[in-house]
């Protein structure tokens, strides 16, 4: 079982490292749906011994919201607001790559300066995992122009808090999680109608033009 | 030890007398020339014996200057510098006698052979120096002497600025280098180099070794330091930039490595500061040096490069050495010293070459040349062995001790903690990009200049050197072989010299390196055992066949030119485009604005990144600040006579308080 | 030093161009069609060394030299890399750099050949190709140090055998290596090695100007170096039951190359090639899955 979290620790790590490294909305969209699924299942495999209602219920909510309804959702956002290519970003893929290995570095030692889930958590690769999600949303949220890449950011940023939960699913209380969740379904549903306006307003979505508002 | 002080007293008389004879050419630089050749030659005896013997001499007298005598030691360490020095400077007096004959009717070539010579003894002073004071003086006289042997094209404005550049940036170096050598004074109460040994508390070692890391750095020219190298490099002529890039920078690395010495074990972060420097000023070096359109431009941009590799490795043995790992260390070590001397050689070989190349077709930018190697042959054969090796491919010595450094950064990453080991991994990235860079950038270099069909009529008129000029490529191009393939050997005198350093000789971590390297040897043999044969091979299976010649094939445009060529700008584009970050390339386009054939331009200009970064914004800030001290200097003298009243009274005071 | 190891380097000798068809071939039955034979890389080399050559007048003995230089250097590393675990005739710690450096070797040459005959073309192609091998040569060293860490070994015919694939580091090297790969073999998507047009390919158009021998050479020495590297892959996929008899591993290792030569086909068939920008991006990406290896190995 450990060898088994540890391989989607991996591919939780793989996933934030393409999304930094990939151009296309697209793709991304749909490894960020990976990524929730993903995150839905770990959910149950950590705890398979002692499955109880309440983690049954975290798990499936995340995978089919984040797996399903996230995707749906910006995929429309794209469509209505027609930018598919790629936008240009403010730090370059390659640099972002580079970053995102930082990123891992640090969350290593930081995971090894915060014992905090030693207990129970089955291998140490999940706290540098959450903490690199972590980083790699708030990077993608401040690195990139496009307003839809700052709503995927959101989600990841998610991602990382809810595999910490994982890990403490004792300690976190239930409605912390979802409220968690739902600010994410309310930021992305927020996004997804300010999209189409800025969208409407001004034929573009470059967030970082946005200060033209000021006056 | 008396033998190096008669070669050294032969080379300043024989500079003297070519002062004497300052107006005659000719026999000035004769006796320049040959008293050079003669001392190098009577010096090398001693160096080598030392090297060979790992034995230490000294000559100590009394002197006035107080704390501490007139101290000469010639220790393994020294000596292991000196080689390359003596070997590196005789064959440039060979090279200069006559490539500085061209200038007979135009200067007083005395008067540069005497500043040579000069250069060559304050050069070897500073390694052999065992007291603060003889130190900075040989230290500051190199400095001079290198800087009148740069300003030699004084009617230039580009020279007489490079040489200003490169004398303030000498000046700031030594003045790191002073309260440095206070503060080790001070502690040991004397300014002999023995006293100095470890005394230090941590505070002060730290502060002492970034001192030493600014002031000699600015010698070696790591980055952000260099920005004086790649100015003046240039700006001298070739014997001299040979001579500067070669082994003048490399005192900078001595002065570290010495000071090493006095500090005893290295805290870990000495390590990892000494490797992000290093990879930093090797990447960097590169990445401008294939911007460049001038040849010793790039030629002395590659010079940082290089000397970033020598800090990966120093860094690398730093790191081990606090993590008490004794294979990191003494191979760390040891692949920067074997560094030292691969570089001196094939650095002094390329400069030479470029000399020979501007000497033939009086034009180093890149892309007015080309073709070269049919007009010059021998200058295209050295200068291609000098790019094999510097680019670190086998068989030649710049792989062997790029081999030694990468030992040492494999074996760190294989068995150091974790942090150390991602630092390694740090090292291996830099050294490999480093490399696959410098080839890019070689094959740049030589592809352009020598190859393809002559860009200018300059290139189409070049003729070949003198066997003067090129007979000390071919000795350089030799010893280049000659260490690629008997790595194995050559590293077995390390031992002695990382002995001074590390305290311990690491004989048995040697000879292991040893062991690896005479398996490179086997495959070098190898290597030129299948180079025969193939090319047995094909002119065998040419012998009976139609060779016929015929123009390159054009894809079906019916009128090459030679204007038509892949250019060096072109050739370095993609990547200067990739690495636009740091390099900040200018380009100036003008499109020919209808569809018919019109009028383009394309330029590119790249501006140091130190330079434009740090360097032009303090020197401004320094330059506004004393603009309006201005105030102060009324030009009247009685308001100067206030200064030192006021002066003197505030002392006054000071001293009754 | 076995007998073995240097009827592995035979094989290796025999058998490198088969590879070239085999990928030819599946890419063949891909797109439907016959395809060219099997052994079509085996008669282009024996053509052209029947041959006599035409050389452009503008080149020098450079020229000449490069294919010769190619073709000693990647012989040189044949006999470097194992075979099913058996050591290679000229293993020893440290054997890797050597590896890399005489396909640098391999690589110098080539493109000074290419700068010598004075074509644009050629000159855009060797500017390119010293680009991407530049930056693939980072993934290459960091991917094998990680195996060397996980192993404590640095001689790639130990190392090899000693690492386990089926741990999650292993599988990033191996597909670190894979893109490090297809990029030195100048395979889609880093270049067209069938294109038509000059303008767009990167290896081929280096090659243009040779004729005759020099060209069977150059055709020989792509194919071993496609086999040498594909071992180094192979290698670490497949274990080798130690002490097993001699046939076992070797066939184990070469059925692995025309596996992945199959596979290499399968990519070519279903991928596009790369626009030239975003080939950087590959290699950093190759050389981050090489470099998040070693950090999960340092556990």
């Amino acid at each position: 079982m450990d060898s088994t979290i540890e391989i989607m620790m991996i591919l939780l790590l793989l996933s934030d490292m393409a999304l930094l490294g990939l151009s296309r909305l697209r793709t991304c969209i749909s490894i960020v749906s990976f990524q929730g699924m993903l995150l839905g299942l770990l959910a149950l495999v950590t705890q398979l011994g002692s499955l109880t209602p309440r983690l049954i219920m975290i798990a499936a909510a995340s995978f089919i919201i984040k797996g399903f309804v996230f995707p749906i959702l910006l995929r429309r956002g794209i469509r209505e607001a027609g930018t598919q290519h790629e936008i240009e970003p403010f730090v370059g893929y390659i640099t972002s790559v580079i970053a995102g290995l930082a990123m891992l570095g640090v969350s290593l030692w930081l995971g090894t300066k915060l014992p905090l889930f030693a207990a129970g958590s089955g291998t140490s690769l999940i706290v540098p995992a959450a903490l690199t999600t972590l980083f790699t949303g708030l990077f993608l949220i401040i690195a990139r122009k496009n307003a839809l890449n700052q709503c995927l950011g959101y989600i990841i940023m998610e991602n990382g808090i809810y595999t910490f939960g994982i890990v403490s699913v004792v300690e976190i209380p239930l409605l912390v999680e979802l409220g968690i969740l739902l600010d994410v379904f309310v930021a992305v549903f927020v996004m997804g109608i300010a999209i189409y306006h800025i969208n409407r307003e001004f034929d573009h979505l470059d967030s970082d033009r946005l200060n033209v508002l000021k006056g | 030890m008396s033998l190096v002080l008669i070669a050294l007293a032969i080379i300043i008389i024989g500079g003297l007398l070519a002062l004497a004879v300052c107006k005659n050419g000719s026999l000035s630089t004769l006796l320049g020339a040959a008293s050079t050749v003669v001392g190098c030659i009577i010096a090398l005896i001693p160096v080598l014996q030392t090297i060979y013997y790992g034995d230490t001499t000294i000559i100590r007298l009394a002197w006035n200057m107080p704390y501490g005598s007139f101290f000469l030691k010639l220790d393994p360490l020294s000596a292991f510098f000196l080689l390359p020095i003596f070997v590196l400077s005789g064959l440039a007096a060979i090279y200069g006698r006559e490539y500085m004959m061209a200038y007979r009717d135009k200067k007083w070539l005395g008067l540069s052979w005497f500043f040579f010579n000069l250069l060559l003894v304050s050069m070897a002073f500073v390694c052999l120096a065992h007291n603060t004071v003889l130190f900075l003086i040989s230290w500051e006289v190199m400095a001079l002497s290198s800087f009148f042997l740069v300003a030699f094209e004084y009617e230039k404005e580009a020279v007489r600025k490079a040489s200003w550049i490169y004398m303030v940036a000498s000046y700031l170096g030594t003045a790191f280098l002073l309260p440095m050598f206070l503060i080790f004074g001070s502690e040991a109460g004397s300014l002999d180099f023995d006293g100095f040994v470890q005394g230090l508390s941590s505070g002060e070692a730290n502060i002492c070794f970034i001192l030493a890391l600014v002031g000699f750095g600015t010698k070696a020219g790591i980055m952000p330091f260099h920005v004086w190298l790649p100015v003046a490099h240039p700006a001298a002529p070739s014997p001299v930039s040979a001579i500067m890039s070669g082994v003048m920078i490399k005192t900078g690395i001595y002065g570290l490595v010495r000071t090493l010495t006095f500090l005893g074990m290295p805290p870990l972060w000495w390590g990892y500061l000494l490797l992000a420097i290093g990879i930093i000023s090797g990447v960097l070096g590169v990445l401008f040096a294939l911007a460049q359109h001038d040849l010793k431009r790039l030629l002395a941009y590659h010079s940082v490069e290089n000397i970033g590799i020598i800090l990966i490795g120093l860094g690398v043995g730093m790191i081990g050495w606090s993590s008490g790992m004794p294979i990191v260390a003494a191979l760390g070590f040891a692949g920067a010293l074997l560094h030292v001397i691969n570089h001196a050689l094939f650095k002094g070989l390329l400069f030479l070459g470029a000399g020979s190349v501007f000497h033939g077709a009086h034009n180093l930018e890149l892309d007015h040349l080309g073709g070269l190697i049919k007009k010059m042959p021998s200058t295209g054969l050295f200068f291609l062995i000098g790019s094999v090796a510097i680019s670190g491919l086998p068989p030649l010595n710049g792989f062997v001790s790029e081999f030694v450094i990468y030992i040492a950064s494999f074996s760190g990453a294989m068995s150091l903690n974790p942090s150390s080991s991602l630092s390694m991994i740090g090292a291996i990235a830099g050294l490999a990009l480093i490399g696959g860079l410098a080839a890019a950038c070689f094959t740049k270099a030589f592809g352009i200049v020598f190859l393809g069909e002559p860009r200018s009529k300059d290139a189409e008129n070049a003729r070949e050197s003198s066997p003067w000029m090129t007979l000390p490529m071919m000795i350089l191009a030799v010893a280049c072989i000659f260490i690629g393939l008997l790595g194995a050997a050559v590293i077995q005198v390390i031992p002695p010299v990382i002995g001074v350093v590390l305290g311990n000789p690491y004989t048995g971590e040697i000879r292991i390196a040893s062991n690896y390297l005479f398996s490179v040897t086997a495959g070098s043999a190898v290597f030129i055992i299948f180079l025969m044969a193939i090319s047995g091979l094909r002119s065998f299976l040419l012998s009976r066949r139609s060779v016929g010649s015929s123009g390159t094939w054009d894809c079906g445009y019916a009128a090459p030119d030679a204007r038509m060529q892949y250019t060096a700008s072109s050739f370095a584009q993609p990547i200067i485009d990739l690495f636009q970050f740091f390099l900040r390339t200018k380009k100036n386009i003008t499109m020919p604005d209808s569809y018919f054939l019109g009028a383009a331009r394309f330029e590119t200009h790249t501006t140091d990144i130190g330079r434009k970064g740090i360097y032009n914004p303090i020197f401004k800030a320094i330059g506004s600040f004393f603009g309006r001290m201005k105030v102060v200097q009324e030009g009247r003298i009685h308001i100067y006579v206030l200064y030192v009243v006021v002066t003197l009274l505030i002392l006054l005071f000071w001293n009754m308080r | 030093m076995q007998i073995t190891s240097f009827i592995n380097i035979i094989l290796g000798l025999l058998l490198a161009p088969l590879l070239l068809g085999i990928i030819n071939k599946t890419k063949a039955s891909f797109a439907g069609r016959t395809g060219q034979p099997l052994l079509q890389a085996y008669y282009d080399i024996i053509k052209q060394l029947q041959k006599g050559a035409v050389y452009s007048k503008t080149t020098s003995w450079i020229f000449r030299a490069g294919p010769v230089v190619g073709l000693s250097a990647v012989l040189v590393a044949l006999a470097i890399v194992p075979v099913g675990g058996i050591a290679a005739p000229l293993a020893f710690s440290g054997d890797l750099l050597l590896l890399a450096y005489l396909l640098g070797v391999m690589r110098f040459f080539t493109v000074l050949a290419a700068l010598d005959t004075g074509s644009s073309f050629e000159g855009m192609g060797a500017s390119r190709e010293v680009l991407f091998s530049a930056i693939a040569e980072p993934a290459f060293l960091i991917g094998l140090a990680a195996i060397a860490r996980e192993t404590g070994i640095m001689s790639l015919s130990h190392m090899l055998p000693a690492a386990h694939f089926f741990s999650p580091e292993v599988v990033l090297v191996v597909a670190s290596l894979l893109v490090v790969f297809l990029c030195e073999n100048a395979r889609i998507p880093f270049d067209d090695p069938n294109t038509h047009l000059e303008l767009t390919m990167i290896h081929e158009v280096m090659v243009l100007d040779h004729s005759g021998p020099d060209f069977a050479f150059i055709l020989y020495s792509s194919a071993l170096k496609l086999w040498v590297l594909g071992l180094v892959i192979v290698g670490l996929i497949f274990p080798s039951p130690a002490g097993s008899f001699w046939p076992a591993p070797v066939s184990t290792a070469i059925c692995g190359l025309i596996l992945l030569a199959i596979i290499v086909g399968i990519i070519e068939s279903l991928m596009a090639r790369l626009r030239l920008l975003r080939i950087p991006q590959l290699l950093v990406a190759a050389g981050s899955l090489s470099a998040f290896a070693f950090i999960l190995i340092l556990r």
